[in-house]
């Protein structure tokens, strides 16, 4: 491979269209050094994402990348890990687009544990669409978009991993970029699907998030022995606290590519009467 | 002998017949089973299926049709009926007309007020008397059907011997003799079809309009499929699983059409010729997925097998009202190719070229199929595999110079570099962009974005594939899918009588093809238009796309009977002022 260390040869040279402070900095920074550690080469690697602020963060690394619609950044990485086992494949979206949109797909991604990471910038709200309550905030935030009388709990996306079946469960904050950095380089490691939650901030609709920086418990999650014990701090532990908080021992299986046995002219043969 | 009246002559050649039955009566085993026998007897024909609402057992019919000549679709009545039982045989009197002087078996006499009103009086058999506890009547149906129409019995044995090899020799040996009791009965009456001469040469298929769908898609060269069940798609999904698996591809079952649409994009994102089959409800979910297709120029393939909607609709049923959302259901201004095959072997041919046009053209390409060709059973001489590969204008290694993925070029068509490709990054975009695949909102990049798009497919030359055309003469019939064989069997009645009519059935719906309809419309001075919907969706499409000349008329409905040829054979006696032309049903 050509000699790439540096996280900036990752960068491309696009400038992000993120306001000024936004965590999602940070998570770029802790990406292309993740890589860097990793020695990833370009060509052979994508990120794939959906819509949102975050969504926009494969535009600026100069991997492959796909950045597709609302929602839907899992199934393109699924349909593109699995025809083409030899990259590296990682996704990248917000709150919204994964635990809200796209659900359905976070469920059925963990379920299916194909080998990629997924990257969830935390913000506890709509950032692209300016504002609103997104399915990690919580039910006490007011906002014009949602007075109907339903008070909607915060998902808990991290117990909700580790019930669909996730093998990796981790919790980084955007403000550590060093030690995120380092949470995504063994999450790219592990040998399945890997679910990273990332403490974004968007410091625009949620000033108050300027705090998390001096509320977030680094390194305090260390990989629990069971899944029980996993899923008793997902449910109770301290939603500040970052680290590694499951990983499942596997042997690392060597991707086999599909072989073929036969042609398209012995199936037809199948129609003779 | 009972009920040995002549039979219509034309029936020395050309049979239809109807096997129902109630729950588990198993009719559908035994017209599955005629068929195969007939084709290896050396007869051509083709099988439908009507089945009840229930999703097993419930009341069920194989409409048959056997033939000494090739046949593309059912004639307009039947001639044969067996009823195993009478279960709610009611609910099928609306699709299944018995011809005059049609012949009626049955298990039981209980039946219907309109069968029992038929000539010769139908003939009853007492199982209970001639089989054993364990034999089954459909089998005995099977016998008795097949002895009538010449097919000796040591080729129903081994059909049903294949049938049923995993169920033990003692089964197999069962239906064997319920068989043989059916066809000791068949002696007392006339034979109902003069067999060939000779048995099946080997260069005979027997396949349904799903299998040649999928197969079309293998053979152009798809590797990646992801799809959600639905019907009447889900047998077309589930002959390609272990096909596309032992060519070394793969199929999944997504959660949902959203997921299937977008695994497609990110395996054909990277460089794997990916398809799903779906129906309307599937494909209206994957609208927003084919736009982004769309824009990003990822090469994808939809089958839609229709049937009856709007919603959940008629599932079993078919019906020809996806044109609209196929061709106009994608937001923004999103070029995209629709085609429809025109027959069960038709869909062969066109899936490949639907592949092999969305990989030249970087497109998303939505196949029309629907039910009444889908899981129609056709008999057919053995098509050639169609010649169409997947071949993507790809983009080589690069040095430094960036990825100009969606670049100006002679075509249209830019180079795609699929990941992997050293010096080829770049991140395809939902949003509006440059050449390199920048997000940009600038008005200039979206119009020369917008123009290349529309260009690529509109200037590529489709050939004469783009629709199926016979006859000459001043009275044009346009027709597409599955109204293709009414049309094509009522022009082929007129020309018999001497009346010349030409039939143009587009293939390829999107993009239109002004000029080359107008050559093919050139002299003409009346327009007959076919479709299965009741809002005619395919007059409007054409009026909105094509001059259509002199007069037009439309003959169209809804629902699972559809178009009848006999139907468009007296939409063109009325055209024509011609009443010779309204004579009950002529068999070719
Ligand atoms: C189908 C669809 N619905 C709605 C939108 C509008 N939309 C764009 S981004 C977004 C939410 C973004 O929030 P999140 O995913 O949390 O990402 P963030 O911007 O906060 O990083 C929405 C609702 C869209 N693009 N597509």
């Amino acid at each position: 491979m050509t000699e790439i260390i540096k996280p900036a040869d990752y960068k491309s040279d696009l400038k992000p269209v993120w306001c000024p402070g936004c965590g999602d900095f940070g998570v770029l920074a802790a990406v292309t050094r993740a890589f860097a550690a990793l020695e990833l080469e370009k060509h052979q690697t994508a990120v794939i994402s959906g819509i949102g602020c975050s969504s926009r963060l494969p535009a600026y690394l100069d991997t492959y990348g796909y950045h597709g619609v609302h929602g839907r950044a899992l199934p393109v990485a699924t349909g593109l890990k699995l025809a083409r086992p030899d990259l590296t494949v990682v996704v990248t979206g917000g709150d919204g687009d994964m635990y809200s949109i796209g659900a359905g797909h976070f469920i059925h991604a963990c379920r299916r544990d194909v080998n990629m990471t997924l990257l969830v910038m935390d913000n506890r709200v709509y950032g692209m669409t300016k504002g609103q309550p997104s399915p990690t905030t919580g039910p006490e935030v007011t906002h014009p978009m949602s007075t109907a009388d339903v008070r909607a709990r915060p998902f808990n996306a991290l117990a909700t991993a580790l019930v669909a079946g996730a093998g990796f469960v981790a919790r980084g904050f955007s403000g550590d970029p060093d030690g995120l950095a380092r949470i995504i380089t063994e999450a790219i490691r592990h040998p399945g699907f890997a679910v990273v939650e990332i403490l974004s901030p968007c410091v625009v609709y949620r000033p108050e998030q300027k705090q998390w920086k001096h509320q977030v418990r680094r390194d305090a999650l260390i990989p629990a022995a069971d899944l029980n014990a996993a899923l008793e701090l997902a449910m109770n532990g301290d939603e500040m606290a970052t680290g590694i908080l499951w990983r499942e021992k596997r042997e690392r299986q060597a991707p086999t590519p599909p072989t073929a046995r036969t042609d398209v002219a012995a199936i037809a043969e199948a129609f003779r009467v | 002998m009972p009920g040995s009246k002549p039979m219509n002559p034309a029936a020395k050649q050309d049979i239809t017949l109807v096997i129902a039955g109630g729950g588990g009566a198993g009719a559908l085993t035994a017209g599955e089973l005629l068929l195969k026998a007939a084709a290896r007897r050396g007869y051509f024909g083709l099988m439908t299926r009507a089945v009840g609402p229930q999703i097993r057992g419930g009341e069920s019919a194989a409409l048959l049709r056997i033939s000494r000549a090739p046949v593309a679709a059912h004639r307009d009545m039947f001639d044969v009926l067996f009823a195993i039982d009478w279960t709610n045989y009611a609910r099928f009197t609306g699709e299944i007309a018995l011809a005059p002087g049609a012949r009626v078996f049955a298990g039981a006499d209980d039946m219907p007020q309109e069968v029992a009103a038929a000539r010769p009086l139908p003939e009853h058999f007492d199982f209970r008397a001639l089989l054993a506890r364990d034999e089954r009547p459909n089998m005995f149906t099977l016998g008795f059907l097949a002895a009538l129409i010449g097919i000796e019995a040591d080729i129903v044995a081994a059909v049903i011997a294949e049938r049923f090899a995993h169920l033990g020799r003692e089964v197999r040996a069962r239906n064997i003799r319920a068989a043989a009791t059916g066809a000791a009965q068949a002696a007392r009456f006339d034979p109902l079809l003069r067999p060939p001469a000779a048995r099946a040469p080997q260069e005979r298929w027997l396949i349904s309009g799903n299998q040649a769908a999928a197969l079309g898609a293998l053979a152009a060269g798809v590797r990646f499929a992801a799809a959600y069940p639905i019907t009447p798609s889900s047998d077309l999904t589930e002959w390609l699983g272990p096909r596309i698996e032992a060519l070394g591809g793969q199929l999944v079952q997504a959660e949902d059409e959203l997921a299937s649409i977008n695994m497609l994009i990110g395996a054909s994102f990277g460089g794997v010729p990916a398809l799903s089959a779906t129906s309307g409800p599937g494909l209206a979910l994957m609208m927003e997925g084919i736009g982004l297709a769309v824009m990003t120029e990822t090469p994808l393939v939809v089958i839609d097998v229709q049937r009856a909607g709007p919603s959940t609709g008629i599932p079993t049923r078919s019906e020809q009202t996806d044109l609209e959302i196929a061709l106009y259901g994608l937001h923004g201004e999103a070029p995209h190719l629709v085609l429809a095959p025109m027959s069960v072997p038709d869909c062969l041919f066109t899936t490949a070229w639907a592949v092999e046009l969305a990989e030249r053209l970087q497109t998303p390409a939505i196949v029309l199929s629907e039910q009444r060709i889908g899981q129609m059973n056709m008999i057919l001489d053995a098509p050639a595999l169609p010649d169409m590969t997947a071949q993507r204008k790809l983009a080589q290694p690069a040095g430094d110079d960036p990825c100009l993925r969606y670049a100006a070029t002679a075509d249209h068509v830019a180079p795609m570099a699929i990941p992997g490709t050293a010096g080829g990054m770049h991140t395809p975009t939902g949003l509006e962009h440059d050449a390199r695949g920048r997000p940009s909102s600038q008005p200039a990049d979206h119009l020369a974005q917008l123009r290349r798009r529309q260009e690529k497919l509109a200037a590529f030359d489709y050939g004469d594939h783009w629709a199926h055309m016979e006859g000459e003469g001043a009275m044009a019939l346009i027709g597409w899918g599955g109204a293709a064989a009414p049309v094509l069997e009522a022009a082929r009645q007129c020309r018999a009588m001497g009346v010349e009519v030409r039939t143009i059935i587009p293939r390829l719906l999107a993009p239109a093809q002004p000029d080359r309809m107008a050559a093919a419309l050139a002299g003409v001075e009346r327009v007959l238009v076919v479709e299965n919907s009741h809002s005619g969706q395919f007059l409007r499409y054409l009026r909105a796309h094509y001059d259509l000349p002199g007069e037009v008329r439309s003959l169209r409905h809804a629902g699972p009977a559809g178009i009848a040829a006999g139907e468009v054979r007296a939409a063109i006696a009325d055209l024509l002022h011609i009443d010779d032309l309204k004579q009950p049903e002529a068999v070719s």
